[in-house]
């Protein structure tokens, strides 16, 4: 278990005060001018001897992120805060944005710093009414208290903090999609390359990283990245949210030490499956995106990127959702297909007719009203997506179809019999 | 140069290539939909990808910046694999509604479907249905059969410069639309069509009228405006059913405006196809012989040396040569092509030519027009404008009333005094002055007044002063029709008429009441014809038709042989689509009877040897799509410019000659785009 004072985000249930003052008593702005007087590249050596990764669910090595940032563009730089937290499943974000917002705003001025950018905006998910209140809230008392701004927190540096609230759709939460929505485009991803860090937010060299990588970034510098690498496995180091929801007596939030068996992380946490670990029929590790895990991998599974990529799916957000036995598997990975079809941006032929198909070859598997080698043919179909789109949401909607057929094959073929039954 | 190894052949690209373009070099096609080369790369069909190696998944080629080095394999059984997939899932809500189709015969997606795709379908489900949008007169839609290219979406808002058409909606849901569904805005909505890959956006007039594989297809070019632009007609019979752009980069790219597209319908209504003589006041059907005797008798009797001719919009070279020489041989040197009044400067060819030529509008850095829309008097052109808008920022002024061009520009005044403004001191004098290559445009509605020549001077000291590039010209005059500018190259005009064509026209009319041939020629004030033997050599009957006392039957563009020169000079001969309707007869046949009627007998006997004449009088048409611009500018004088008004010349962009005047097509243009513009 994560001693409490390995714990970076102090306040993430939001016990204390979520304001400024709160946040300085946690330590939060105390000595922002001396990291920032370590220098961009000190900095970013030290977030890349953390080996931080980072957290919205690709997991790509931080520090590398931060140093692709051209060092003189003649452009200006900007930092993207990706706060369009919409996973299903996932709301680690929401919580450091509602009860820790000056953590995430101090991390805004130090990365921005590291990458030579003056400029940041926050792209905050629409639905996040009150946590978008707080942030400005907390955006505000920064400003008056001159930690960001004009020399922020008296370091020479000039560093603004823009919010920008979303207006709703999942595929803003892709970096370059959400790039063109903070344009005032349609949301739709764009095509790779050129990537963000040589031409992103208007033409310019552009970072976009998710909110707890950022919000994280400001503690490995006060404690030094061989403590944050200190905990956690080799090349799966720090700490993460978790976020457990779904058939578990206690649903929360947690921050974990990177790499605790799943069981831990479900008994300890969230009070276990309902009906105890042996009801258990399934988990998704990381979000609605990555293949579910039956019951016989969660027996031993590690949570972190290498172990869970190893079992065929993936840390991604780390929102763990567990389903016990009264769950339709099938029903609710059709339910997470129709997600995607929705979500779909419809610029691109595979995701566009892909997700709306295998949707509704789902729905018919629910009631197994199709014929065996119609398994095969939705498999095939998977993988004529994954792979083939602009963005990553084809591969996400494939891949939950291609994990429930993995392990769950047997159970779609005895709706089959079973109606084929019953039909004749 | 960089090195590329396309399915195992190394071959070398130049710098700044995608994949795609280096594997076209190599030999390698690669199927597409969304990539067109004259619209920003979309990279949405997913058709195009191709193995990379150390890439882990297949990458669009279309967007992929080729790197020295890359390793590319286009038939890879992952490629095959990949565009099997794509062309599945193309299909799979596609109506495959083929044998209605009008785009069948010519459609990619059938094509590709043919050679990428599977032979049977998999998808069970039910296909979705999209309603159809308007988009008005031109554009029919059946939007079920769109496959999200976007490439309509892309030329308008980047070509066309309107926000007209977009896409609406996510997911499978996503729906090309137009604004509200109203008729696209744009002169240029046609091409559209022909950049649809498939067939959900067609052309409405010629919807249900034909398969591609039973049509004539002729290269030839348009005349509908000055600039000539590549177009291939398509004819069944004597029927003309669809003009369809060629590339021709030096002109229209691979656009030709709604007129030059649509009016063709125009070509077999209010035809006219045999020879009329007014008899106690009503024209009545006769013959040829019967025509030539009359008009043979009126120009004695009228006296032969006062004949007048006098030229219009589509007016051929060897009309034009062959009438002055009859003329001239009458004794009589009375013919004009300036129905517009536009002014020029003797003996400058460059006062009257677009000197820096088209494409060179490309690399302007600062425009500035003069009482020119050239969005309406070449569309096309407009269209280039926009593209030096923006690639290369370029900054525009228009001194004229404001309009809507589809890019933003500094208007500087209503009246043409504002030329004498521009120095030093004012700002786009000062934008002009600092720009690489700066362009003065001048329109025919700025100098079609008396002090016109003085205009045309003080701009050609404008030009001057300006003038960055030995070899650009930067005075340009656009003029709108395809005739103006070989008619003056061959001098066809009367200084009599300087100035003030109407009025010393009308003057010359009532004293002489001479024969006057009118050549297609419609934009005159017909009350002072009244007591003059008219003579309406034309196809289409129009205003002149109706007060003329003979009529004679002339073949249209698609039906004969012509040469023009465009506004900048080039020099361009049109095809014969099919023969002419009716008894019409080529111009210079006319002439050439005629003249040896009245015993002045004209020395030519065939087509091949009145252009070897002409040539041999005018070397400079000597060459076919060739120009010699005007680089260095022969005249200029700074006059004070009084307080002159502009206003637009062309009233109805879609009905200003006698072919679009009778076509339906551009009538409900007129009537759905110009009535709620108004």
């Amino acid at each position: 278990m994560l001693k409490q004072k390995d714990k970076i985000f102090q306040n993430l249930y939001g016990f204390d005060d979520w304001k400024l003052k709160g946040a300085k008593e946690r330590g939060i702005w105390s000595n922002t001018r001396d990291l920032i007087k370590l220098g961009s590249d000190k900095i970013v050596e030290e977030i890349k001897n953390s080996q931080l990764r980072g957290r919205g669910g690709a997991g790509f090595p931080a520090g590398l992120k931060w140093s692709f940032m051209p060092k003189d563009s003649g452009k200006n730089h900007y930092l993207v805060v990706n706060a369009d937290e919409s996973e299903p499943g996932t709301c680690k974000d929401r919580e450091i944005l509602r009860n820790d917002p000056h953590l995430l705003l101090e991390g805004c001025l130090i990365a921005g710093f590291a990458m030579h950018a003056h400029t940041c905006y926050i792209y905050i998910r629409g639905e996040y009414y009150s946590e978008s209140s707080n942030l400005q809230k907390a955006i505000d008392e920064a400003y008056e208290n001159n930690l960001i701004g004009k020399n922020a927190c008296g370091s020479e540096w000039d560093f603004d903090i823009f919010l920008h609230r979303g207006a709703g759709a999942y595929i803003c939460g892709e970096e370059t999609a959400l790039l063109e929505s903070l344009e005032g485009k349609k949301g739709q991803p764009r095509l790779k390359p050129p990537f963000p860090a040589g031409a992103g937010l208007y033409g310019c060299p552009t970072t976009v990283t998710n909110v707890e990588t950022i919000a994280v970034s400001p503690t490995i510098l006060r404690r030094g990245s061989a403590w944050f690498a200190g905990l956690g496995r080799p090349n799966n180091t720090g700490t993460k949210i978790f976020s457990i929801s779904g058939h578990v007596n206690n649903p929360c939030n947690v921050e974990e030490e990177m790499g605790i068996p799943l069981k831990e992380l479900i008994e300890n946490h969230a009070g276990g499956v309902i009906g105890g670990w042996d009801n258990l029929l399934a988990v998704i590790p990381g979000g609605a995106s990555v293949p579910l895990l039956p019951k016989s991998i969660c027996d031993n599974i590690k949570m972190d990127f290498d172990s869970l990529k190893e079992a065929k799916s993936g840390l991604g957000t780390a929102a763990v959702i567990v389903m016990n036995k009264s769950t339709d598997i099938v029903e609710a990975i059709a339910r997470l297909s129709h997600f995607y079809k929705h979500e779909s941006c419809g610029q691109c032929t595979p995701c566009r007719e892909g997700t709306g198909w295998m949707y509704r070859m789902m729905e018919k598997m629910i009631h197994g009203n199709v014929q065996n080698q119609d398994i095969d043919k939705i498999l095939d179909v998977t993988k004529q997506i994954e792979g083939h789109t602009i963005c990553a949401l084809g591969d996400a909607a494939a891949w939950p179809i291609q994990g429930l057929f993995r392990h769950f094959r047997p159970e779609i073929e005895k709706r089959i019999e079973e109606r084929n039954r019953r039909v004749a | 140069m960089p090195k590329i190894t396309i399915d195992n052949q190394e071959i070398e690209f130049e710098n700044g290539m995608t994949v795609m373009q280096a594997c076209e070099q190599a030999g390698s096609e690669i199927p597409r939909f969304c990539y067109h080369e004259k619209l920003s790369i979309a990279g949405n069909c997913r058709m195009c990808l191709v193995e990379m190696e150390k890439a882990p998944k297949p990458v669009a080629s279309c967007a992929m910046p080729a790197a020295d080095g890359m390793v590319i394999k286009t038939n890879s059984e992952i490629v095959k694999k990949a565009r099997k997939g794509v062309m599945e899932f193309l299909l799979i809500n596609h109506p495959l509604d083929c044998p209605i189709c009008d785009q069948g015969g010519e459609c990619d997606l059938q094509d590709q479907a043919m050679y990428y795709g599977f032979d049977k379908t998999r998808y069970e489900e039910n296909k979705r249905a999209v309603q159809n949008k308007n988009m008005g007169p031109l554009v029919k839609t059946i939007m079920t059969r769109c496959i999200h290219c976007t490439r309509c979406v892309r030329f308008s808002t980047e070509v066309a410069g309107v926000d007209d058409i977009g896409l609406l909606g996510r997911g499978e849901n996503a729906e090309i639309t137009t604004y509200l569904e109203k008729t696209i805005d744009s002169e240029l909505s046609g091409n559209v069509i022909d950049l649809c890959p498939v067939g959900a956006l067609t052309s409405k007039p010629y919807a249900f009228k034909s398969r591609p594989w039973e049509l004539n297809k002729t290269e030839t070019y348009d005349v509908f405006d000055g600039i000539g632009s590549s177009i291939r007609i398509d004819t069944r019979g004597k029927k003309v059913l669809r003009a369809l752009p060629r590339i021709n980069e030096e002109i229209n790219e691979e656009w030709i405006s709604d007129k030059s597209r649509f009016a063709i319908d125009g070509l077999s209504r209010q035809r006219l196809d045999t020879v009329y003589i007014k008899k106690s006041g009503k024209l009545q059907k006769s013959n040829w012989d019967d025509a030539i005797t009359k008009i043979k008798l009126e120009i004695i009797k009228r006296e032969q040396k006062n004949t007048l001719i006098l030229s219009g919009k589509f007016t051929d070279i060897e009309t034009i040569y062959a009438s002055k020489k009859f003329n001239e041989k009458l004794g009589s040197n009375y013919f004009d092509c300036r129905f517009d009044n536009a002014q020029f400067i003797e003996n400058s060819p460059d006062s009257y030519k677009f000197n820096s030529t088209i494409q060179e509008i490309e690399n302007a850095d600062a425009i500035l027009l003069i009482g020119s829309n050239p969005r309406w008097e070449a569309a096309v052109l407009n269209a280039r404008i926009r593209k030096a808008y923006i690639e290369n920022n370029c900054k525009i002024a228009l001194i004229g009333p404001k309009i809507d061009l589809t890019y933003s520009y500094e208007h500087l005044s209503d009246s043409l005094e504002y030329i004498n403004k521009l120095n030093d001191k004012s700002n786009f004098g000062k934008i002009l002055k600092n720009s690489k290559n700066p362009l003065i445009i001048i329109g025919t509605s700025a100098i079609n007044n008396k002090y016109g020549s003085m205009i045309l001077q003080s701009c050609a000291s404008l030009a001057k002063k300006i003038q960055k590039n030995k070899d650009v010209n930067p005075l340009n005059i656009l003029n709108q029709d395809v005739s103006r500018v070989g008619a003056l190259e061959l001098k066809f005009y009367n200084k009599e008429f300087n100035n003030d064509y109407h009025s010393t026209i009308k003057k010359y009319l009532s004293k002489n009441k001479p024969v006057v041939f009118l050549m297609g020629l419609d934009e005159i004030d017909l009350s002072i014809l009244k007591d003059s033997f008219v003579i309406y050599m034309g196809h289409n009957g129009d205003r002149s038709a109706s007060i003329a006392d003979i009529i004679l039957p002339t073949p249209a563009y698609t039906e004969k042989s012509s040469t023009y020169m465009n506004i900048e000079g080039r020099v361009f001969q049109t095809t014969k689509c099919h023969n002419p309707l009716g008894d019409a007869k080529e111009e210079w046949k006319v002439f050439r009877a005629l003249s040896e009627t009245m015993k002045n007998k004209l020395n030519f006997n065939n087509l091949v040897e009145l252009r070897k004449e002409i040539i041999s009088n005018f070397n400079c048409l000597a060459h076919l799509n060739e120009i010699n611009p005007v680089k260095k500018i022969s005249f200029g004088k700074n006059h004070k410019i009084n307080d002159i008004k502009v206003s637009y010349n062309i009233e109805n962009f879609y009905m200003n000659d006698s072919i679009s005047r009778s076509s339906e097509t551009m009538a409900l243009c007129t009537k759905d785009i110009l009535s709620k513009v108004a």
